[in-house]
């Protein structure tokens, strides 16, 4: 790793799990998917602090290892805002801190309806050894991860996201379906990608005794995502796509969990990704925060 | 050395702002048995509700673990800005008020499906339907209006 930005990544991830357990948390019922999004945003006012990693096997070169940290808060109830803090390890080269990101997901209807769609609006300042893989886009295939992490981190990357997220929630199943445009702000052409997402309570009803392992607090489901090429050659051609089993364990004392094994659908595609997470929601975060500088005045 | 310094200094500084805001939060809390007042506006929402929707019948009405269940969701979901007996906080009205217990279920489960987005209050249509109808018939068994004379939610 770069000397001077371990302290910075490290400090960071401290920081996260500091925050975590030392302020109230309220049980969240989160979704289990990693890379899709459904229309259900943070609750106004908190904040969720999430830790995820990907595990991803490489023909040809180095295994890897991604991570990044996540600060989703509720805005209000039709905007949530989060920040992103993402590095990498490949193995037998480095880790390094890759970049950041900005996301904003906004709600324009007031209403549940049978399809609700959610705008989202993300930013990028990432280097080109971003390995965490948190959408599939463009021509984005496995052989990109190849490039040693001295080289790859030398590309600056500038990157506006774009997202229609349509979901639906019917009898306790979700059904989500991202469509994804993104622009690297040099002068390279939009690229295109695609979620769709999948998942169900164990069960639906809730349980009348207080239990931490009991149906209706796993989510379980199933999420495939990929790339369609960009605006000059847009299509399946020379793009790579994944399947992944998703799970997710909404702890009563506050804490998620998600586990998913993916797998890749064609030869553009990694083997296998491993992907798991933890994330702890924080209530009354805005309230806090606004309370304690109404006493510093 | 700049940047590992920086870190720490980031690091002390959240240490003491969590310190601090979990303080602050147990110094902010209203005096017990004091309900924060409302503007009965704020309760017109329910009004909203399509005829349809107001006439549905709560399908667990007689289930007889319901309001248990019930109970248990609206801590994890609700009491954070309700307040743990649903008698309303700075952040979301009683549940307690006479607009809200003499409403239909089908009206409350209407109004946990669809949330008021403008006005802060969460879609709720996550928690699957017969986790909403256990909150439903929850919120109606708080009955009476004054919060005071009733008893916090039951502890299973």
């Amino acid at each position: 790793m770069i000397p001077s930005r371990r302290p910075l990544l490290f400090g960071t991830l401290f920081l996260a799990l500091l925050s975590a357990v030392s302020l109230k948390p309220v049980m969240a019922q989160e979704n289990p998917y990693f890379v899709a999004y459904d229309h259900y945003l943070e609750e106004p006012g908190n904040l969720e602090i999430e830790y995820f990693s990907t595990f991803g096997t490489e023909r040809g070169g180095n295994d890897f290892h991604s991570f990044w940290t996540e600060f989703e808060y509720g805005a209000t109830g039709w905007w949530t805002a989060e920040f992103y803090l993402e590095g990498q390890t490949t193995f037998r080269d480095s880790t390094i801190f890759t970049g950041f990101r900005w996301e904003n997901r906004f709600r324009p209807l007031k209403r549940e309806h049978f399809i609700n769609p959610v705008f989202y609006v993300e930013y990028e300042n990432k280097n080109g050894a971003d390995k965490i893989m948190k959408e599939g886009e463009g021509h984005d295939v496995e052989s990109d991860f190849l490039v040693s992490n001295a080289e790859a981190r030398r590309e600056r990357i500038h990157e506006i996201e774009l997202k229609l997220i349509l979901s639906s929630t019917f009898k306790g199943w979700n059904f989500t379906e991202n469509t994804l445009a993104a622009k690297n702000l040099s002068n390279s052409p939009w690229e295109f990608g695609y979620a769709l997402g999948v998942s169900r309570p164990l069960a639906l009803k809730a349980s009348a005794k207080r239990c931490t392992v009991c149906p209706q607090n796993f989510v379980a489901g199933a999420e495939m995502y990929g790339g369609l090429g960009d605006r000059h050659s847009f299509g399946l051609h020379d793009t790579s796509h994944y399947l992944a089993p998703v799970l997710a364990w909404n702890i009563p004392s506050g804490w998620t969990l998600r586990i998913s094994p993916g797998f890749g659908l064609n030869d553009n595609s990694h083997r296998f990704l491993l992907r798991w997470g933890v994330s702890r929601e924080i209530g009354g975060f805005g309230s806090m925060v606004s309370r304690l500088f109404r006493g510093l005045k | 050395m700049r940047a590992r310094a920086a870190a720490l200094t980031l690091c002390i500084f959240f240490l003491a702002a969590s310190i601090a805001l979990a303080q602050s939060r147990e110094n902010s809390k209203p005096p017990a048995g004091v309900a924060p007042k409302y503007d009965p506006a704020v309760y017109e929402e329910l009004q909203k509700a399509p005829e349809k929707a107001r006439k549905r019948p709560n399908p667990l009405q007689n289930d007889p673990d319901a309001v248990a269940a019930g109970a248990i969701l609206f801590e994890q979901h609700c009491a954070e800005c309700h307040g743990d007996s649903a008698e309303g906080t700075r952040k979301a009205p009683s549940l307690r008020a006479g607009e809200v217990q003499t409403a239909t279920p089908g009206a409350l489960f209407w109004l946990l499906t669809n949330g008021v987005v403008r006005k802060k209050m969460p879609v709720w249509s996550k928690l699957p339907e017969p986790q909403r109808w256990q909150l439903v018939r929850y919120i109606k068994s708080l009955g009476g209006p004054s919060p005071a004379a009733e008893s916090p939610a039951p502890k299973f």
